[in-house]
């Protein structure tokens, strides 16, 4: 089977700080790292390359930096990886950045694509379904399990907002994954090896067939008004008295909330 | 938009440098050089004290010419197991406003279900119901519904089309997008019309809920996004409000996938949807156990609220992943929320720290938690939600 797993390389959100004074982020030595969700990608992808064979890929798009993300993955097990890079494609939102991987994903050819549920920078979900979209092949969002895999179908549990769906869908297909699916592994010695020697391949536009104004900036159509730090909240009530007190109020405040 | 500096305003004063997530900008004969691996962020725009770095008109106009065709609030109206989901009744709330404001209709869509929920769409505020009550959407399958929505949208060219941001809404509106190749912009926590332009402003969190980002999609149509259960506000229901019910065909819609089972979990107070619950109350590592997660459902029926988790207390193996609220869990906005036990780490504060209330109940005063309190109790949990369980019941039957 082959295997496509798409990644990004996203600041470590978890390490990003507010300047309170100027309300600006702080990002300086925030270290860059695979998407987590993507993480959880890469393992399923090389646990069905052990048990089914195959090849897998794992394809980013981004600056030339993005390259530790793919050697990580190499470094993991990934087989190889590719990388679509070029001033053309920065500030591409969902809709660019799927026509981008998609096209990608076309020139490597694949049975399956993994995806994370959604990269923790941007929080959308979308580019997943999108790729999906333009490659015309069935997807299923929110993957906890993989029940079987190929040949020429596969059958997943989807998580949804009140339960979970057992889905079956023909391959090719796409699926985006949630951490609950497993655990990703460390990267092995020899993995390790492997990512420092591996040639990772760039891919411009023109070499996945789209013109420029198409991808990026050029081919986006949500663009970013404004970015502002949200309001503080304030306003916090100290609770007086004992345990016995501070419970009595509380109540007697949350009555008058009409949260109660 | 492409970011230049401007040399003569530039005093190589390096700020830009430093905030640069990308490593993109150099200095070069004392100014700054923005090179190839700017990704537009925008975060020298904000950090340069001169003013020196600018946004430069570029490319080609992008979008379709006749924005002005495009007519009409569309409000897709999700349906689970056959029951409207809460989301539509807000989104019609907030999509009546935005109708208003442009002086066109409101529309809602309706894939499954019966006509009779297309009628309550009606009393909620659509002037129209596009409704298709084919089998096909019984269950939900992405396919069907983004062929039979981005169809529709081509006939009758909608500005502005909304969908809950549930997992159904973000799974298959992206695909909708992609098929009309416009703009969609998710988890939307505030909707505004631009004065100026008629366009749609898009307000998100991004970056775990640490920045707000507004959005514009100003050359393509519709303006696309799914919306946050939970914080756009119903409007009036009226009975005797007329709309008009148009009949859809599903008519040989392709679909890939095959719902083979759903398993729903709703045992009682453990109840799960978390994003459409009033209340929540939530517990930690501070439980110290499945048992302590007892204790919250006690509570939580006592207050008709849901029972939500933080990351560590699911991974300990107390309460199983879908309880989780967080950016690794789920995102929620409730009336109250009831932290117990949770220190308040930046991963979980993102995904609660929109509720109206925040209580928080722990050990330790200096724990982060406390910083995005509405109320806060320092104290043991063991002790204080046993006298609140007690306190609340007193008043229950005292009335």
């Amino acid at each position: 089977m082959r295997i496509v797993v798409c990644i990004k390389q996203v600041p470590d959100t978890a390490e990003v700080k507010i300047n309170r004074e100027t309300g600006t982020l702080v990002r300086e030595g925030v270290p860059s790292i695979i998407n987590p969700y993507d993480m959880h990608a890469i393992e399923a992808a090389l646990a069905l390359r052990e048990s089914l064979s195959g090849k897998v890929t794992a394809i980013t798009m981004g600056p030339p930096q993005a390259e530790a993300a793919l050697r990580e993955a190499i470094s993991m097990g990934v087989d190889d990886g590719l990388l679509v890079t070029g001033r053309e494609f920065a500030g591409a939102d969902t809709l660019a950045t799927s026509r981008a991987l998609s096209g990608a994903i076309k020139a490597a050819g694949a049975d399956l694509i993994i995806c994370g549920k959604q990269a923790i920078d941007g929080d959308t979900a979308q580019v997943g379904p999108e790729v999906a979209e333009f490659l015309d092949i069935p997807h299923v969002s929110y993957v906890r399990k993989i029940v079987e895999a190929g040949p020429g179908s596969i059958k997943v549990e989807r998580l949804m907002d009140e339960g979970v769906d057992v889905v079956q869908a023909e391959l090719p297909a796409l699926i985006t994954v949630v951490r609950e699916l497993n655990t990703p592994r460390l990267p092995s010695l020899k993995g390790k090896m492997n990512a420092k020697k591996a040639e990772i391949k760039k891919l411009s536009a023109s070499e996945i067939g789209l013109t420029p104004e198409v991808v990026g900036f050029n081919g986006s159509p949500t663009q970013v008004k404004k970015i502002f730090t949200p309001e503080p909240r304030c306003g916090r009530r100290v609770l007086e008295g004992g345990i016995e007190g501070q419970v009595e109020a509380l109540i007697k405040e949350l009555m008058e909330k009409k949260c109660l | 938009m492409p970011l230049k500096v401007d040399k003569n305003v530039c005093s190589g004063c390096g700020a830009c440098i430093t905030v640069c997530p990308y490593d993109a900008i150099k200095m070069e004969g004392g100014k700054a050089v923005i090179g190839e691996y700017c990704q537009l962020c925008q975060s020298c725009l904000s950090a340069c004290a001169e003013g020196a770095i600018k946004e430069i008109a570029e490319g080609c106009e992008k979008g379709q010419a006749d924005l002005s065709s495009y007519k009409g609030v569309w409000v897709f109206a999700e349906q689970r197991g056959g029951k409207v989901a809460p989301v539509a009744f807000e989104l019609l709330g907030e999509g009546g406003k935005l109708a208003r404001q442009r002086g066109v209709d409101l529309s809602a869509v309706l894939f499954g279900a019966a006509r009779e929920d297309a009628l309550e769409l009606i009393r909620w505020g659509a002037d129209k119901v596009y409704f298709c009550g084919d089998g096909i959407f019984k269950n939900f399958e992405d396919e069907p519904n983004a062929r039979l929505l981005a169809s529709l949208i081509n006939e009758h060219r909608p500005e502005i089309v909304l969908a809950g941001a549930t997992a159904i809404g973000r799974s298959f509106l992206p695909r909708v997008a992609a098929r009309l190749k416009t703009g969609l912009t998710a988890d939307c926590t505030a909707l505004e019309i631009e004065p100026e332009t008629g366009n749609l402003i898009q307000t998100r969190p991004a970056y775990g809920g640490n920045i707000m980002a507004s959005i514009l999609s100003p050359g393509t149509r519709p303006q696309m996004a799914t919306v946050r259960p939970k914080v756009m506000k119903r409007g009036k229901r009226d009975d005797s409000r007329q709309g008009e019910i148009i009949e859809v065909s599903a008519g040989g819609l392709k679909c890939r996938t095959k719902v083979l089972a759903s398993i729903r979990d709703e045992e009682g107070q453990m109840k799960v949807n978390l994003q459409e619950a009033d209340v929540i109350v939530s517990g930690g590592r501070g439980l110290k156990g499945k048992e302590g997660f007892q204790m919250l459902s006690e509570l939580a029926g006592l207050i008709g609220g849901a029972v939500g988790a933080s990351r560590a207390a699911v991974d300990e193996g107390w309460i199983p992943y879908c309880h989780q609220v967080g950016q690794t869990g789920k995102t929620v906005a409730p009336k109250l929320y009831i932290a117990c036990g949770i220190s308040g780490a930046v991963q979980h504060l993102v995904g609660m720290q929109s509720s109206d209330v925040i209580v928080a109940i722990n050990k330790n005063p200096e724990a982060p938690i406390f910083c995005v309190a509405t109320y806060g109790i320092v104290g043991d949990l063991n002790e204080v939600v046993p006298l609140l369980i007690k306190k609340l019941k007193e008043r229950k039957n005292g009335r």
